[in-house]
């Protein structure tokens, strides 16, 4: 019997790990040094990983929050936090106000399938338990794309969007599970499509991924992700 | 046939929720499709067409009447196959007609005389009745089985372009004995032989079960379960008498394509029509090389859990755990479950940091002390008019989750009445338990729950049993669709409908009693 499912990082590594933030001035380098699992992009665009996630993403910072129910969470996340929460493309360092605080967007590439929420607000220094994540990342097709899917899974709850439509909701304390939740069939247009998503936690660990798939609910490949305009 | 007994048309109201209509009949041949018609016939005369496979009616006698015909449709011909006797039994023979159709509406109605093509000649050991036929599927050769209590069940070829003996001076094959009414088929690598063994039209005091053995060659020799020839009495039970029907006899293939296949039969008492004979059609399903006798689809509420993810289909809505939130021990958050724990304005019970949220009740056989207790008295089903009343009222998604015996999740499948059907069943709608909130396929080929159901073809739903016990649920038809589609899981947490793979788990569905 395992009450406490999650990870919990001892007291005294969080102290000892906001000394080292603090001795380091708290640089965006100092973060990704401590990102086991995060880098900081150093391409224009990524192709999905062999089975199709996607590995770039804008991350902001978390802000508090509380509650995973189904209400709870949609409460959460059709509050506004920032001006053009769910239109805005930010760009690696851009910030915004929520309350009190200024919060920073920072650009990322998974070494993994999934993203580490918990690493990335870990080595900032900032609160993992009861927040909310906002990312964005901006898929760029080729050619248009009829009857994908996304599909995605989260710790904790997460609700999604794809150019600005709602696609996804997936609620209560879970783990990430690859395609726990998957859209109805959409299309991607031809072009930059944006791809949104709220992340809430309770406690412990968190994270998530995300991929489309095809008609045939296959990893859907062919596309790029970057984040930001994709500037020719 | 043990007797020579000829059995006037049956011709009864329906009264039951076996198949639908007038389906009074003996000895049916192997149901057959004929320009979307059902067809069989029976011993005396009798016939039966139905348009969907499960409202039957009276059809036109064949031109020759006899004992239990049997049918194949092979070409452009369909082939039929009836015994008479000739004076008293065992002396007898089979006799094959033909026609380009089933249907006498049809220009193409024409029956042609094919002549004998098995008999016994009332000393041999032998009774040439009963005719089953059989296509082998890897070769194409054709093959009857026939035969009665008298001596064997026996094996002669026929020719698949002539429906004729191939040589008639070919002696037949000997492949069982103590049984009547075989039938042949073939799957993955070995050939069925299945028979009818006890005894027939006695009504409710009828004995008949169908029973088989398996060989890898057609001409046997077929072994049942326990290694006992069937030349030597052996066979395995595939269906005998159960519930409200007695006496199984008759076995015909009803292979409906993609792995979903069927079987007709009759019962010679169906005690809720008076005793009557009657025609059946039920699910073939397949287990360590064996065919099963499936069930068709009982009406009642149910789990609708995916066999590919163990997830339940539900309504997408908040749900409440069953007995109200309960806190987590030791976390001291309440109310953190999937699906929302807390409803609003009910934000559970906390329990302490030790996880003391509760106090057994002595001799309630819970859990001990602390948060394990429960609550000592049994926890009642969820009421669905109370923990509905704050879901949304029009339409609503539908979604996947764990099964948590929560309103949401149960869902209440009856048939419906006058909307046809499907070999063996009717329409079904599929509502919330307690509610009229309807399951429904979309334009876009997703799911959604209706406010009520109003009988349209999105909201009548097939289900068909499949090999592994599990069930093909599909509706009628998608709106602005021609595509026959079915329910789908997709990912853990999501169902949608899509073309059937049968090799594919993601359209098995296991139909729980919740």
């Amino acid at each position: 019997m395992k009450l406490h499912r999650k990870h919990h990082i001892p007291a005294l590594a969080v102290v000892a790990a906001s000394a080292l933030l603090a001795i380091a001035a708290a640089s965006g380098a100092a973060s990704q040094a401590l990102w086991p699992t995060l880098t900081s992009p150093s391409t224009p665009q990524r192709a999905p990983d062999t089975d199709g996630f996607i590995p770039r993403w804008l991350l902001l910072e978390p802000i508090g929050v509380n509650g995973l129910t189904d209400s709870a969470v949609q409460a959460i996340v059709k509050k506004e936090y920032f001006p053009d929460q769910f239109t805005v493309i930010p760009h690696d360092g851009d910030k915004v106000t929520v309350g009190d605080a200024q919060l920073t967007w920072h650009a990322v590439d998974t070494k993994n399938y999934n993203v580490n929420l918990y690493h990335f607000a870990y080595a900032l220094g900032k609160p993992t338990s009861n927040v909310l994540f906002w990312t964005v990342t901006l898929v760029n097709c080729p050619q248009e794309m009829r009857g994908v899917r996304l599909a995605v899974g989260s710790n904790a709850a997460s609700v999604w969007w794809v150019n600005g439509q709602e696609v996804i909701g997936i609620y209560g304390d879970r783990q990430t599970v690859i395609d726990d939740g998957v859209s109805k069939r959409l299309t991607l247009k031809k072009g930059q499509n944006i791809v949104r998503a709220a992340v809430i936690n309770g406690g412990g660990a968190t994270d998530f991924c995300a991929r489309f798939l095809d008609e045939n609910d296959k990893p859907l490949k062919g596309f790029t992700v970057s984040v930001g305009e994709v500037r020719k | 046939m043990k007797y020579a007994l000829l059995v006037t048309v049956l011709t009864l109201a329906s009264i039951a929720l076996a198949l639908d209509g007038q389906i009074g009949i003996h000895d049916p041949s192997t149901v057959v499709l004929c320009d979307g018609k059902f067809y069989t016939y029976g011993t005396g005369g009798s016939s039966l067409v139905s348009d969907d496979g499960w409202t039957w009616r009276p059809g036109v006698a064949l031109p020759r009447r006899g004992l239990a015909p049997d049918v194949i449709h092979i070409g452009d011909r369909y082939y039929v196959f009836v015994a008479g006797n000739i004076g008293a039994q065992p002396k007898a023979a089979v006799n094959m007609i033909w026609s380009k159709t089933l249907d006498p509406n049809s220009p193409d109605y024409k029956w042609e005389e094919g002549g004998v093509v098995a008999s016994s000649d009332g000393v041999e050991d032998s009774n040439a009745i009963d005719p089953g036929v059989f296509l082998d599927p890897t070769d194409g050769r054709l093959w009857l089985v026939y035969g009665s209590y008298f001596g064997y069940i026996r094996l002669v070829e026929l020719d698949p372009k002539t429906g004729k003996r191939i040589n008639p001076n070919d002696k037949p094959r000997d492949l069982a004995i103590n049984c009547e009414a075989s039938d042949m088929m073939y799957h993955d690598g070995w050939y069925y032989l299945l028979a009818t063994h006890g005894s027939c039209c006695r009504g409710a005091d009828s004995e008949y079960n169908i029973r088989m053995g398996r060989s890898r060659k057609v001409t046997g020799p077929f072994l049942d379960a326990e290694g006992l020839d069937m030349i030597l009495g052996g066979g395995k039970l595939l269906i005998g008498s159960g519930g409200h029907v007695i006496g199984a006899g008759h076995f015909g293939l009803l292979d409906l394509g993609q792995g979903v296949q069927k079987f007709s039969m009759h019962w010679e008492a169906d005690l809720d029509r008076g005793g009557a004979s009657v025609l059946d059609i039920r699910p073939l399903l397949w287990k360590d090389g064996w065919p099963v006798a499936g069930e068709n689809l009982k009406e009642g509420t149910y789990e609708i859990e995916s066999e590919r993810t163990g997830t339940a289909l539900e309504l997408a809505v908040e749900g409440m755990p069953v007995g109200g939130p309960r806190g987590r021990g030791g976390r001291g958050t309440g109310g953190a479950g999937r699906g929302g724990a807390a409803a609003p304005g009910a934000a559970g019970a906390p329990g302490d940091a030790a996880g003391r949220a509760g106090v057994a009740v002595p001799g309630s056989g819970g859990g001990g002390r602390g948060m394990f207790a429960g609550t000592g008295t049994p926890i009642p089903p969820q009421d669905v008019a109370q923990v509905s009343t704050n879901w949304p009222a029009g339409k609503i998604d539908t979604r996947m989750g764990v099964y948590l015996c929560q309103a949401q999740q149960k869902w209440a499948i009856s048939a419906v009445p006058n909307a046809g059907g499907y070999p063996g069943s009717p329409y079904f709608k599929i509502t919330i338990a307690g509610t009229d909130r309807t399951l429904a396929a979309t334009e876009d080929a997703e799911l959604v729950v209706l406010p009520a159901f109003t009988g349209g073809p999105d909201q009548l739903w097939r289900f068909d049993q499949l090999a592994d016990g599990s069930w093909r649920i599909m509706p009628k038809s998608v709106p602005n669709s021609k595509e026959a589609l079915v329910l789908s899981a997709v990912g853990s947490s999501f169902a949608t409908l899509a073309r059937f793979d049968p090799t594919s788990d993601k359209q098995h569905w296991l139909v729980k009693i919740p």
